[in-house]
């Protein structure tokens, strides 16, 4: 079959790549280019362990081709610490134990940075709501909706 | 679970996607992939030719365009969800779309390619039905348009044609009518076990016109008839609802899809409850 040569922007750095056409996004991701934070799980588009942010959208990277992708800002969860410094939400999972064996973590970290950038004072249910396409199998959500919650917080905390 | 083999094609325009789709025997259209990609990689489906339409232009809006409410075929679940043109003009659409999956789902998945694709256990076609839509449809004869009444004929079976490409949804929009989605959710799948769409116009304390339709468990998307046909010019009651409700648990077992976790049976009580909260919904008659 034809190979393509796509380009795609991962946390702002830009890759020529050569791909065959049925290469999923999270294929290329973590094995031509070494984002291996995107994990493969369910591959039905059902765990979100795969999400990651393409033009600015959380969207799973099980479920498209990479060609599809060719020319996209794509953002992953090596992108959210900076310089070595874990982001706000990251230290609130550390803070609040919102995961214990990590598989589901790159994904609902994408997905709640995503929701977090537009949130405004959300109940736990919306919370809960917001994140219910990742699944996790350790720790019943619960500390999870706190890191996100604890996370809004110290964010209004900064602003006051 | 690698999806098989094929060749990528990446369409500019509705023309040449038309034109990709009559030169590769088996080509299928590539949208937003939520529909396909699973099952290329589940073997249930193995086109040798893909034509990515993602960067045609003009399929992507949501506009008042002659009286109806045209929607691009590339519009996302997502966008559907969050327009307040739909939202004012086709509430059951909205309905439908924010019931999608999750967020990353409905930020992928497109109307077009979700009609196109005919998966009847989805939720969109109960509400498309029930607003009474068509689809904008363009082949190498030219453009047509498909009445949804015509365009569910089975699971994964639709009457849009091999070489013919969704363009717009298109829904009448009437003053004074309303409508609403309401769903009984698989909580595994996300999938609607059971979906009702209904579209109302009142005329002072009478049931002037509806439209009532359901997906999910079922053959395929149909209209309620028999539903609708008990509620036109009755009066605006309980009882009037209730009854026309009723109407549904006539469907026999074959009109069901089979499906090991929710019997015939079952999906039928949840049609009938399913249907009386849709159209107590968008009628505004409150329960006993």
């Amino acid at each position: 079959m034809t190979e393509h040569d796509i380009t795609l922007s991962v946390n702002g750095t830009e890759h020529d790549l050569t791909v065959e056409p049925r290469t999923l996004l999270v294929t290329a991701l973590r094995e031509d280019l070494g984002y291996t934070g995107a994990n493969v799980g369910c591959e039905t588009a059902r765990c979100g362990a795969c999400t990651v942010r393409v033009d600015g959208e959380a969207i799973k990277s099980c479920m498209r081709f990479a060609v599809q992708s060719d020319g996209a800002e794509v953002e992953t969860v090596e992108g959210l610490a900076e310089n070595g410094d874990l982001a706000p939400l990251q230290e609130q999972f550390q803070e609040n134990h919102g995961l214990q064996c990590g598989f589901c973590t790159p994904g609902m970290l994408m997905t709640a940075d995503t929701y977090l950038k537009d949130a405004d004072d959300p109940s736990r249910e919306e919370i809960r709501e917001a994140i219910e396409g990742n699944l996790c199998r350790c720790t019943g959500y619960h500390n999870i909706v706190d890191a996100i919650e604890a996370t809004l917080e110290q964010r209004e905390a900064s602003h006051e | 679970m690698y999806a098989n083999d094929f060749e990528y094609y990446h369409a500019e325009s509705v023309a040449e996607a038309v034109d990709l789709l009559e030169e590769h025997e088996g080509a299928e259209l590539l949208a937003g992939s939520h529909g396909l990609l699973p099952r290329m990689r589940t073997g249930e489906e193995a086109p040798p030719v893909l034509v990515d339409i993602n960067a045609v232009d003009g399929l992507s809006s949501i506009e008042v365009t002659d009286g109806d409410l045209s929607v691009g075929a590339l519009v996302t679940h997502a966008e559907l969800a969050d327009s307040d043109l739909v939202r004012e003009h086709a509430p059951a659409l909205a309905d439908a779309a924010g019931e999608v999956g999750d967020i990353q789902v409905r930020n992928g998945g497109t109307i077009g390619g979700n009609l196109a694709h005919g998966d009847a256990r989805t939720d969109h076609p109960a509400a498309v039905l029930a607003l009474g839509s068509s689809l904008d449809v363009t082949g190498s004869d030219g453009d047509r348009s498909i009445d949804a009444a015509d365009l569910f004929t089975g699971h994964f079976e639709t009457a849009v044609g091999e070489h013919e490409l969704v363009t717009a949804l298109r829904i009448p929009i009437e003053d004074g009518a309303s409508s609403t989605y309401h769903k009984h959710r698989n909580p595994l799948s996300g999938y609607p076990l059971i979906g009702v769409g209904a579209w109302a116009r009142i005329d002072g304390e009478t049931i002037e016109r509806v439209r009532v339709a359901a997906t999910g468990n079922l053959s395929h998307p149909r209209r309620l008839s028999a539903v609708e046909a008990a509620l036109e010019g009755e009066a605006l009651e309980p009882a009037s609802i209730t009854a026309a409700a009723e109407q549904t648990t006539a469907l026999d077992d074959d009109e069901f899809r089979p499906d090991v976790q929710a019997s015939p049976a079952y999906c039928r009580h949840l049609l009938s409850v399913n249907t009386e909260h849709a159209l107590r919904d968008v009628l505004d008659v409150d329960g006993e």
